[in-house]
């Protein structure tokens, strides 16, 4: 089967809109269970976070927190965003730029009792970059 | 007074580009002399930009800390190779490198351009002026890379230690090779159009920007994807991180491209369509540039928010990619029909290749955008990760995969000879495979399990092409495209491996220990301090046995005094079966220290596979501007 020159214009305008439209839906799909809130202590603290579904809790570690349990390898500490704070536990080497008192953003689980249980810990990659939501709040203070 | 020279040379720079832009909007009349101005005047701004770059580089070279920018993000005491890469380890000297790249490209145009006619090369290089006129302006004005600082403070704040690092310093200038490349395929393209002259001509000589571009992403994207690997010490090697999603569109759209460009090329077909994604490829580079140096992405990379920056690009943006496509969809009616095909044949294949690429770039353009729209529309802060890329991106990947057991087999045109042979030795391959997997280990993932079918598979079925043929006269560009398909089965077989067979252990343990992961006993014997140029560490000392086979990894947690910070450098034993993968965690008040470790078999394929696909891709191009040259002299001395 030959595809004519005057019809084959018309089939391949009708694939791409078809790629496109399946591109479309498919990232709509995928991004309807996939896609992991981003909250803030405030957030969790108002009640807005669901639990147990992914999400990333982005925030300052409060100085003083980080406490160590006797296994050694996991952590405790408090992500706050000056108006709440929220408990987090991590079972893991902590990178580079994480210590007290900077940026972080901690992906994982909130649990039902409102402790946080992060798989991954991401911590800013600049000396001054913060969250954008800290960002936003420090520039309306 | 480097800085206030550098600063002219910029200011000059961007004058030729508006003159450019103004003698090719002009171009009339006497077009022979009129092609020549513009010709000069594209070398004289590429020029000049260079000038302009080079005044920013001995900055940087000589500490000169009396500049905001150096003394931002330099110091004295840091190695050379270091203060040589700091020039762009920074917004607004990697913006000039940006501009510095497009300027030379435009000049490289205007030097070696033989295959388009006058008018047509004039619109092209008025529209790489016009590229260049605006990131021009927006160094002038929002980010002047030679702004003075005074008082000049006596040391710098250094450059942030895990930018230090001899991968950093070769990879950015890559990915904007790459980038930037592109905006000649984009002005070509916008010239054909304005010049209603949309032909294979305009593909050959696209081609060679494309394939060079595409090469430089691809390497780009692989060292990237090493670079994160082993020094953000996570073990994984690629994150979905909108930074690195900014480089794989372009490379997406590159790779459609490069693609679709050989059917203009050799058959005259897919015209519209070539022209499309060129304008998409170079404004994927833009959407990128955008991401990363705006600043609005809730990302690691991210860097320091400026909302002026961020909109004046974003306006940028907006102006090119729009008023691109208006002229694409006010010009297609005239771009002539392409060549008729069968949909079983070569060209169908490829549409078939276009349209998937197309929906990966949709699926990762979307899923990392999406945030974004979400949060202006509705204030919502929502970030998508792995899971949403893997699960939607992964199997369209696949099935690409499987379109390249098939596409390279087909001939041009149409195709009625019998297919089965030709497909036969990559579709055994696969399906052995597939059962083997499931025999030798029943309880992997699906994903990873037809990734090693289809890569086991692609390995045959890539060198098919060659079957039949005489080695020594198959053309470069053959070779080239069975160099970059086998890359493609390697690099899939890699991550395949690496995704199913990956063993991790995290352990707390005190000199003396042994822990073991994988096929792998590892002794940690002590920990001692250890110093560098600039920096200060703990190394351990871990004796990692198999079998026979002892090897000593030293992994390090370094300080760097300036600015203070502290860095996991992981500690890396390569084997031809894959690689051990050590970091060296903090020590607790009990004297045990953390330790984490991998094991991953056939790691290593994935980053191979890359440079394979960009060797392939040098391969052609070498070819195919030899065979041009050869066939220019032949004419030439036809006229004589």
């Amino acid at each position: 089967m030959i595809v004519r020159p005057k019809h084959q214009r018309l089939v391949l305008i009708i694939l791409a809109v078809i790629a496109l439209l399946g591109a479309v839906l498919l990232a709509m799909w995928g991004l309807q269970d996939r896609a992991a809130y981003f909250v803030t202590p405030s957030d969790i603290a108002a009640g807005k976070a669901t639990p147990d579904k992914a999400i990333r809790l982005g925030g300052m570690v409060v100085k003083g927190s980080l406490k160590r349990d006797p296994d050694g390898l996991t952590i405790r500490f408090a992500v706050s965003d000056t108006k709440a704070e929220t408990p987090v536990v991590y079972r893991g080497i902590t990178p580079d730029l994480f210590r007290e008192g900077s940026g972080v953003v901690a992906e994982g689980r909130l649990e039902a009792n409102g402790l946080f249980v992060a798989d991954n810990i991401l911590a800013k990659h600049d000396e001054r970059y913060m969250p954008p939501q800290m960002a936003d709040e420090a520039a309306t203070k | 007074m480097i800085a206030e020279a550098g600063l002219a040379a910029l200011w000059l720079a961007a004058a030729l580009a508006a003159l450019q832009l103004a003698l090719a909007c002009g171009l009339g009349g006497e077009q022979g002399r009129q092609i020549s101005t513009v010709r000069a005047v594209a070398i004289g701004q590429g020029l000049l930009t260079a000038i302009a770059f080079a005044a920013l580089i001995a900055l940087f070279l000589r500490s000169d800390m009396s500049v905001l920018l150096v003394a931002e993000n330099s110091h004295s005491q840091k190695p050379w190779i270091y203060k040589f890469a700091g020039a762009w380890g920074n917004h607004e000297g990697s913006m000039l490198l940006w501009v510095t790249v497009l300027a030379i490209a435009g000049a490289v145009v205007a030097l070696f351009e033989r295959r388009l006619d006058d008018r047509t090369l004039g619109a092209s290089l008025g529209a790489q002026a016009a590229l260049a006129l605006g990131f021009f302006a927006f160094l002038l004005i929002a980010s002047n890379p030679f702004e003075r600082l005074n008082p000049a403070p006596l040391d710098g704040r250094g450059l942030n230690p895990l930018l230090q690092d001899p991968g950093l310093a070769f990879h950015p200038p890559t990915l904007y090779l790459g980038y930037v490349g592109l905006s000649v395929a984009f002005s070509i393209a916008v010239g054909g159009l304005i010049r209603r002259e949309v032909s294979p001509a305009i593909a050959r000589a696209m081609r060679p920007w494309v394939l060079a571009a595409w090469i430089m992403l691809t390497l780009g994207i692989t060292a990237g994807s090493y670079w994160a690997y082993y020094e953000l010490g996570w073990g994984g090697w690629w994150f979905w991180d909108p930074v690195e999603n900014a480089s794989l569109m372009p490379w997406l759209a590159a790779t459609a491209l490069l693609h679709s460009v050989n059917v203009l090329a050799a058959r005259g077909g897919l015209r519209a369509w070539t022209m499309m994604l060129a304008l998409i490829a170079f404004s994927m580079s833009m959407v990128g540039t955008f991401l990363v140096r705006s600043g609005i992405l809730t990302s690691v990379h991210a860097f320091a928010v400026d909302p002026t920056r961020g909109s004046f690009i974003l306006a940028l943006l907006t102006l090119y990619i729009g008023g691109a496509l208006t002229l694409l969809a006010v010009r297609i009616s005239h771009v002539k029909e392409g060549a008729p095909f069968e949909i079983v044949s070569r060209e169908g294949g490829l549409v078939l290749n276009n349209l998937l690429l197309s929906v990966i770039l949709g699926v990762v353009f979307v899923g990392t955008l999406y945030p974004l729209a979400a949060e202006a529309v509705s204030g919502e802060k929502l970030s998508v990760g792995p899971p949403y890329f893997n699960s939607v991106a992964s199997p369209i990947a696949l099935t690409l995969g499987a379109l390249l057991l098939i596409g390279p087999q087909l001939r041009w045109r149409r195709d009625s000879a019998p297919l089965l042979p030709r497909l036969a030795p990559g579709l055994l391959a696969a399906v052995v495979a597939l059962v083997a997997t499931i025999i030798l280990w029943p309880s992997i993932d699906i994903l990873p399990r037809l990734g090693l079918a289809l890569g086991a598979g692609l390995v045959p079925a890539s060198v098919m092409p060659l079957f039949g043929r005489s080695l020594r006269r198959t053309p470069f560009a053959v070779w080239g495209m069975v160099l970059a398909h086998l890359g493609v089965a390697v690099a899939i077989l890699g991550m395949a491996s690496d995704t199913a067979f990956t063993r991790e252990k995290l352990a707390a343990a005190r000199p003396g220990e042994t822990v073991s992961v994988g096929p792998w006993l590892i002794e940690f014997r002590q920990v001692m301090p250890a110093a560098g140029p600039n920096w200060t560490a703990l190394q351990a000392e871990l004796r990692a046995s198999r079998g026979s086979g002892v090897t000593v990894l030293k992994p390090q947690s370094r300080f760097f005094p300036d600015p203070p910070t502290t860095t996991n450098e992981a500690a890396i034993d390569t084997s031809w079966n894959g690689q051990l993968y050590a970091v060296l965690g903090e020590r607790d008040d009990q004297g045990r220290w953390q330790l984490r470790l991998w094991w991953k078999p056939f790691v290593t394929l994935i980053w191979l596979g890359g440079i394979l696909i960009a060797l392939g891709g040098a391969l052609a191009l070498v070819g195919r501007l030899f065979r041009e040259r050869q066939q220019r002299r032949r004419l030439e001395e036809a006229f004589e």
